[in-house]
């Protein structure tokens, strides 16, 4: 019963929608149901495949703080409660429904939560997976000692209790709607094996991970690849290929040769360079297509500069912004243009936005009418304030140090000064960028956690860390309508009434402007013909967020 | 010989200490530090990072942290990588073997071939040899390696097929022809470099030998011009490439920052690289110490083989 549950999260409605996002050449057959992939997938698994990655995976404990290009290793070598689908629905995992408000998993006032486990998982160790695991992971993601992950959410659960091997139930502090899809991140870890360990941080478990999911820890040789193989005994769906590989390539053009080359079947992180696009269309025996992704790129303010405290400035310089050169020119047309933080894939996503005009003159009539007049060296200004700033992003990024240079001379037409002023990825986004000591920075980033739409984090007054907040609104965004937006939207659990309350959130960014939005990036990802089963996923932040399905044609 | 090894030993361990010193504290005045990484994830609040900060030690002063990193390594405690958690010594020891191969090869066919064509050079003085050995030298030495590499792959695997577009080895394979097949293409790229230093130096070591008296004398006895070449000038000449090769030995272990890039190879200068990008800083220091302990050793070794090869020359 359980295991027809999980085979049909992918529906014909899903399958549908994906086409429509045009990805349809590479939906497998596990979108269609069990009865097509029965008839296509291998019996027993067979066969390899090999994942290309341009950053090392090193961290295995899924708890411990990580980067993304760790998440492919996770997702496949164990499971979480739910996962959440292409289309940003979340589906049981290692639960067996997804709790809510109406089937009582979740209490009206959003306080205590329920969930029911299955009874037929084990650990690659042949132990059986209880509740107990999750109250033990649930507990050492908040130890002190540990060096965690994301504490958020996890922070404010109390009272874990086992009820039954398959019932566990725990009460939170505070209401918090987006809890759900963390959950969908946190990897349930074995309690059998972590208790023993005096220091959970060295533990020999994080070199040798066991976990529940597809795929068993095979071999890891450190600065080459790491090798997982099939757990034939999944509770789940799959696996169908017996082993699977991350194999770590660090120069970009070199991952894209070996691509090309045959040593590497699939792309993963950072995908095809948008420059070898046009050329990577037209290799033989190899599908690459364009899959969202959810970072949005941005022209990322701080709003306590006075250059930029008026709206009218941030209005001007949206405008002088020519998007579309910048796409098709610089960026072989591979990023989407976007009007908000929220992607389009999101279930959030609000596509009523007003869209945005390059236009010059506007731009220079915006700020004539708000009193920026050019002075004698051509630089506009305002009560003692010129209208010049620096504008920093991480060097040797060729793409973004061109369209710097782009904007620097339409900004220079304007009466507006651009300095450039690049740093190193280490210290870009050290201090420079968290303590806000920027003027400006092009920024690409998620803005979501997991799926959810709660962007507290980033734009709440109370997060601007210079300030003594919490999080990481680096803008220094305040707008109270915001806050209470977000405030609200965090202890609503309706996804429909939710969607009201973060729709509202993305018009008043976009009229605020507090970072000018850029473009949403897409994945040039490529595989090689005869891999089926794979599925993009723009609500996790791996290409191997379901290794489980694929398969090789016969 | 033993007042000298101590005293060797006395300036090797002042030496450590500096380097330590200036390394640890340039590598932590480096804005932005080991959490900068995590600066972008939505989900890590500021507290989180904090939090991290005070559990790796990062927030203590900068002398306590060094003198903490310091007594510890004394004791023989490397430390641990931020990475992967794993103790230094081990980070280095699976990287040192992948070093070895690439560079001990290229280095070995670089020293033949290299001290060939410099003695064939200073021989053939100005023959039409020799200028294609400058020439080529300076072509060699000017051009960037990863160039070289990407070329290679270029011409040798795209086009031709013949090799490997790096990896040390097929996933899977592994077996030792599999191992030669993939090493050819690096470790020629690497040598090139090499061929073009060790065959200026050859040349010049030569040349100078060739000018001594006994040379002289021995062709004033009648001496045949190949046993002069063979007996008296490349003994000679080499003497100076023993230092040469004592100053080489630490890079063949501490491997090849670019080219084991452009080949995808697991070796130290990777190691390195990727380290000093994530700020990872013991491996960075793990590194940093295990190549000075490496250039100390390196002159020494060379040291001690000249006194024992050069009866001129007396330690002490």
């Amino acid at each position: 019963m359980t295991e027809a549950k999980t085979a049909s999260i992918y529906s014909r409605r899903s399958a549908l929608q994906l086409m429509i996002a045009g990805v349809a050449g590479l939906a497998g057959s596990n979108l269609l149901g069990q009865p097509a992939l029965a008839r296509t997938s291998p019996a027993k698994p067979t066969g390899r495949v090999i994942v290309g990655l341009g950053q090392e995976p090193t961290v295995f404990n899924p708890l411990m703080v990580h980067i993304e290009v760790d998440d492919g290793v996770h997702f496949s070598v164990f499971d979480a409660l739910f996962r959440i689908d292409p289309q940003g629905v979340i589906q049981p995992n290692l639960a067996v429904e997804v709790p809510d408000q109406k089937n009582g998993g979740i209490s009206e006032d959003g306080l205590k939560w329920r969930i029911r486990l299955r009874d037929d998982v084990r650990w690659h160790d042949g132990t059986p997976f209880s509740a107990e695991d999750v109250k033990f992971t649930l507990e050492l993601i908040t130890n002190p000692n540990f060096r965690s992950w994301r504490t958020a959410g996890h922070a404010l659960v109390r009272d874990i209790t086992v009820i039954s091997p398959t019932e566990i139930s725990w009460r939170m502090e505070e209401p918090f709607a987006p809890y759900l899809s963390f959950l969908t991140e946190t990897f349930i870890v074995p309690k059998h094996i972590l208790e023993k360990e005096a220091n959970p941080n060295n533990a020999a478990f994080n070199q040798a991970p066991v976990g529940t999911g597809p795929f068993k820890w095979g071999q890891r040789v450190p600065g080459d690849h790491l090798e997982l193989v099939a757990n034939p005994n999944y509770f789940g769906e799959g696996p169908h290929i017996e082993r699977l590989v991350f194999k770590y390539i660090p120069d970009l053009t070199v991952l894209y040769t070996q691509f090309k080359s045959g040593d590497v079947d699939l792309v993963g992180q950072p995908y095809i360079t948008p420059d070898h696009y046009g050329e990577a269309k037209t290799l033989p025996n190899r599908v690459v297509t364009l899959v969202p992704r959810t970072s949005f790129e941005s022209f990322y303010l701080n709003l306590e500069r006075p250059q930029f405290r008026e709206l009218a400035v941030r209005e001007a310089l949206y405008a002088a912004i020519d998007k579309e050169a910048i796409i098709q020119g610089l960026y072989y047309g591979v990023p989407t243009p976007t009007e908000t933080f929220m992607p389009r894939q999101s279930f959030f996503f609000n596509a009523n936005l007003p869209l945005h005009q390059f236009d010059v003159n506007r731009a220079g009539k915006i700020l004539d009418q708000a009193g920026w007049a050019k002075g004698a060296d051509g630089i506009r200004a305002k009560s003692g304030v010129r209208l010049s700033f620096t504008n920093s992003t991480t060097s040797g990024d060729p793409l973004r140090e061109q369209v710097q240079q782009f904007l620097q001379q339409t900004f220079a037409q304007l009466g507006v000064e651009m300095k450039i002023s690049n740093l190193p990825a280490a210290v870009m986004w050290g201090e420079f960028w968290t303590q806000s000591q920027f003027d400006s920075v092009i920024v690409g980033s998620s803005y979501l956690i997991g799926a959810d739409p709660d962007v507290t984090n980033r734009l709440h007054s109370r997060s601007i860390a210079v300030k003594g907040g919490r999080g990481s609104n680096n803008a220094q965004y305040t707008n109270p309508e915001v806050d209470a937006l977000l405030d609200k939207g965090a202890r609503t659990f309706d996804p429909e009434a939710r969607r009201a309350i973060y729709s509202r959130v993305q018009e008043l960014v976009r009229r605020d402007l507090p970072f000018l939005p850029l473009y949403q990036s897409n994945a040039v990802e490529g595989l090689k013909k005869g891999i089926n089963g794979f599925v993009p996923n723009g609500n996790t932040r791996t290409e191997s967020w379901n290794a489980l399905a694929w398969y090789w044609a016969s | 010989m033993s007042g000298f090894l101590l005293n060797r030993l006395s300036q090797s361990i002042v030496l450590l200490v500096i380097v330590s010193i200036i390394g640890f504290t340039v590598l932590n005045l480096m804005p932005g530090g080991p959490l900068a990484q995590f600066g972008l994830d939505p989900g890590m609040t500021q507290k989180d990072v904090e939090r991290l900060a005070t559990q790796l030690g990062l927030n203590r002063p900068l002398w306590i942290q060094y003198l903490d990193w310091a007594w510890r390594l004394l004791q023989g405690d490397w430390g641990h990588s931020f990475r992967d958690g794993s103790s230094v010594l081990a980070v280095i020891g699976r990287h040192l073997l992948a070093t070895l191969l690439l560079m001990g090869t290229s280095t070995a066919f670089a020293i033949a071939v290299g001290a060939w064509i410099g003695i064939r050079g200073a021989t053939h003085r100005y023959s039409l040899f020799d200028y294609c050995a400058t020439v080529g030298a300076m072509v060699a030495l000017s051009v960037p390696t990863f160039w070289f590499g990407l070329i290679g792959i270029y011409i040798f695997t795209l086009k031709l097929g013949w090799v490997p577009a790096g990896n040390m080895y097929t996933i899977g394979d592994g077996s030792v022809l599999d191992y030669l097949h993939h090493l050819i293409l690096p470790s020629l790229v690497l040598s090139l470099v090499h061929v073009a230093i060790w065959s200026r130096y050859m040349r010049t070591a030569t040349l100078d030998a060739l000018s001594q008296d006994f040379v002289k004398t021995a062709r004033a006895k009648g001496v045949s011009e190949r046993r002069i070449l063979l007996k008296h000038v490349v003994g000679n000449a080499l003497l100076p490439m023993i230092t040469l090769a004592g100053m080489q030995l630490p890079s063949i272990l501490t491997g090849a920052l670019v080219t084991e890039t452009v080949f995808t190879w697991p070796g130290m200068g990777r190691l390195f690289l990727d380290s000093l990008g994530y700020s990872d800083y013991p491996v960075v220091m793990g590194l940093l110490i295990f190549s000075a302990i490496l250039v100390v050793l390196g002159n020494l070794i060379a040291d001690i083989i000249i006194a024992t090869v050069d009866p001129r020359i007396r330690l002490g």
